[in-house]
């Protein structure tokens, strides 16, 4: 993997529109998304962005910091991808005649990619990997004609116990606000907010 | 259990959050609001003339007295209107909330009458923003927009609600509390950053403050006074940061940045820590990034981390509140005087006070113009200004030495923001003299809110810098495009009939002997008033920072500037 990419996970808020301010944000402040896959957690209501950005090293502090001023966005965190586990899953169309079928097969296995497709003419090809390996598969079976290809961009999380999410409870502000700034002006409203 | 419309949630929950002004434009969309309005006498609408007025007097009332602003205008084109000033707003870092209809919800993204994406277009240049499809959502929507709004690093807040939503019933439920996950409100610092800023602090020889916003915001002046008395520490301000130490504070050494004096600029350059507070370390204050002293250690407190590092390396970042962080600081350093390098300071300046004077003869300058107005109107008087030539000047010479005296547009530099700010500034604080200091270009972007200044008894003065031109493009014209002057000459319409028009008193002024008089009528007069000023017309705003250069190739004078 190049150096000059970074992986960012963030969780955010399953709100409509959250995606269009992540990427409003990555267009607005000129940083480059290599790649953007987003799906649902281990918790309602929660999703978790994968992104990889590319630019020099010291853009993913930038991306963090501004990705966590968004109000949507949970948590956020850089991950080393030496201490993560980093996979992305490529379908691939290939051109194939049914006497090709063999020799496609064998390199597929060396990548450990399966066939999950297969007609007279073309095969799909299915792997889940890292980048570099996706690529190394997609060179070898370039001579073959590429149809077509779709690739989810890289998801990642970390090794070991450790985790990104983090359920935060309401903080010492929060409580201050509602009695300074929120609080019921006394005998003015008719209103009970019990 | 009390069922109310949306429309009555909606203001209920502004007066729990102690809303008493909001400055708006009906239309089709949110009249289901207004029809509301009579029931809520506490809240006070202001109708307002034009939307882009009405958010900047949002601004201008949550600037001059640090209480949420808020404005309102209907869908579509009330909407769009109130963009400028959202931005304004945000990037100002004031606390506002900007409230919009919209088409009903069965219409939205059918191209309905009226209907524009606003929460789409406003959603880069907010805080955060809000489409809430459900009467019920109103009241905890409010409150969260007003906590967003009014905490951390302030800013600009949008919420945009469809014409049925107002009149959708629900209960009226004012939440215990708001929880928002993915908010952080810094307050004071961690110890181990203070303590590293501390080191970095008692081991500097030639330390220097880059006095910003913040300290206003987080009404931190106080906090500011002692930890540089402790430190004997110099002040420099930024545009936003004036009023933060008053300018006959001793350790006060006024205004960096583009047109800043030339012995801040070299202060800045020379120091060998800089300790930036609440302030963003944005080009106008700081010229060329890449040379504004890169051998200086920066020790950066800032509320917002992602200012860190964005604009210049930060060897000390210290997230926190200023005004929390700053007793911190204080109590971690040790007392300094600096004598020497307060002394070659003060060298400096006196050696070059001349380029920061009031230009001597008698002509009508605009700096004896805005000179005047500030030594007769005073400390406890609101300044507001437009954008250009003016600004500069008022920056300059009006002695801003009070936290909300002085308010004008930083970031966006919004021409037009002069007259509705004030405005908004008069209705925030009603016992203050309001003078707004205009540029002859700005003042005919919105001095249609005249006429509400007239019907809200509002008496701002406005003090027209009319230099027939739109001055600060003419100077760039003539400094960096050869004279070569395209479109920036102006005629003017007759000010004092404007004034007439609107049945306010109007004073034209064109020679400098009637310059006290006039303002001392101005401020005499019960009601609005405008005085045109009709000042010298090419005069250039001097020390500059050629755009695109460093703070210490400042120019103090008319010379031809090569780059
Ligand atoms: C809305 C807006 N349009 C354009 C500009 C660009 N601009 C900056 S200063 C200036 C001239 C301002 O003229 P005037 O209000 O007469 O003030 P002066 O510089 O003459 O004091 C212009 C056009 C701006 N800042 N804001
Ligand atoms: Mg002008």
């Amino acid at each position: 993997m190049s150096t000059n990419t970074h992986t960012v996970s963030a969780l955010v808020e399953d709100h409509p529109g959250v995606l269009n301010r992540v990427s409003s944000l990555f267009r607005r402040r000129g940083f480059n998304i290599e790649s953007l896959a987003v799906g649902t957690t281990e918790e309602p209501g929660i999703s978790r962005m994968t992104i990889v950005v590319e630019g020099p090293p010291n853009i993913a502090d930038q991306v963090q910091k501004q990705l966590d001023k968004l109000i949507d966005v949970v948590t956020v965190e850089t991950l080393n991808e030496d201490e993560s586990v980093v996979r992305e899953l490529a379908l691939i169309k290939v051109a194939c005649r049914p006497d090709q079928r063999r020799e496609i097969l064998d390199v597929v296995d060396i990548f450990r990619g399966s066939v999950v497709d297969v007609s007279t003419t073309t095969v799909i090809i299915q792997l889940t990997a890292a980048a570099d390996t996706l690529n190394a598969l997609i060179e070898n079976l370039r001579p073959y004609g590429i149809r077509e290809m779709v690739r989810t961009g890289r998801i990642a999380l970390a090794r070991g116990p450790r985790t990104t999410a983090t359920h935060q409870h309401e903080t010492e502000e929060e409580r201050r606000f509602h009695q300074e700034i929120g609080r019921l002006p006394e005998g003015e409203l008719p209103f009970s907010s019990k | 259990m009390v069922m109310m419309s949306g429309a009555d949630i909606l203001l209920e929950s502004l007066k729990r959050l102690g809303v008493d002004t909001i400055f708006g434009y009906p239309g089709g969309a949110v009249l289901p609001l207004y029809d509301r309005f009579p029931a809520h006498p506490e809240i006070h609408h202001v109708l307002v003339r034009h939307e882009q007025a009405a958010g900047h007097a949002a601004d201008g009332y949550a600037r001059a007295s640090g209480r949420l602003g808020v404005a309102l205008a209907t869908s579509g084109p009330g909407a769009t209107n109130l963009v400028t000033a959202i931005t304004n707003a945000q990037m100002d870092s004031v606390p506002t909330l900007f409230i919009t209809g919209n088409v009903i919800r069965a219409l939205i993204g059918r191209d309905g009458f009226q209907e524009a994406d606003i929460t789409g277009i406003t959603m880069p240049t907010v805080k955060h923003n809000y489409l809430v499809m459900q009467a019920q959502d109103i009241a905890r929507t409010i409150a969260e927009a007003a906590y967003l709004a009014t905490t951390g690093r302030k800013g600009a807040v949008h919420v945009d609600i469809p014409k049925d939503v107002f009149i959708e019933q629900a209960e009226f439920e004012w939440p215990e509390h708001v929880s928002v996950r993915g908010y952080r409100i810094p307050g004071k610092a961690d110890a181990e950053s203070v303590r590293e800023a501390a080191a970095i602090i008692n081991a500097a020889e030639r330390p220097v403050i880059f006095a910003g916003h913040g300290i206003i915001q987080a009404d931190a002046a106080e906090e500011l006074r002692r930890f540089a008395e402790r430190g004997g520490i110099p002040i420099l301000n930024t545009l936003l940061g004036l009023g933060g130490i008053p300018q006959d504070h001793a350790l006060s050494y006024g205004m960096m940045g583009m047109h800043g004096s030339y012995w801040a600029n070299h202060t800045a350059s020379a120091a060998d820590v800089i300790i930036g507070l609440g302030m963003r370390m944005d080009d106008r204050a700081m010229g060329r990034f890449a040379d504004m002293n890169p051998t200086a250690k920066i020790v950066h407190v800032d509320i917002d981390p992602a200012e860190h590092g964005k604009n210049l390396f930060t060897l000390c970042p210290v997230v926190g509140d200023v005004k929390q962080v700053l007793p911190q600081l204080t109590d971690a350093i040790e007392k300094r005087s600096h004598v020497e390098w307060i002394r070659w300071i003060d060298t400096l300046r006196s050696e070059h006070r001349h380029s920061m004077m009031v230009p001597p003869g008698n002509e009508l300058t605009t700096q004896y113009a805005v000179s005047k107005i500030a030594e007769f109107a005073g400390r406890e008087a609101i300044f507001t200004t437009g954008v250009g030539q003016h600004q500069m000047w008022a920056a300059q010479f009006m002695d801003i030495s009070r936290p909300r005296q002085f308010i004008t547009s930083g970031g966006l530099g919004t021409m037009g923001f002069e007259v509705p700010a004030a405005m908004g500034a008069q209705a925030a604080c009603r016992d203050r003299q309001v003078w707004t200091i205009c540029g002859d270009g700005g003042f005919q972007m919105t001095f249609q809110e005249i006429a509400t200044m007239v019907d809200e008894r509002l008496p701002v003065k406005m003090a027209i810098m009319n230099n027939g031109f739109l001055g600060m493009v003419r100077q760039w014209q003539e400094l960096f495009h050869n004279d070569n002057y395209v479109s920036v000459a102006m005629s003017q319409p007759d000010f004092v009939k404007i004034a007439e028009a609107y049945g306010i008193r109007g004073i034209r002024v064109s020679d400098q002997s009637q310059v006290e008089d006039a303002i001392r009528e101005a401020a005499a007069d019960p009601g609005p008033v405008i005085l045109d000023f009709q000042v010298t017309a090419e005069e250039n705003v001097w020390p500059m920072v050629p755009s695109g250069a460093a703070l210490k190739e400042t120019i103090e004078g008319p010379q031809r500037v090569t780059r």
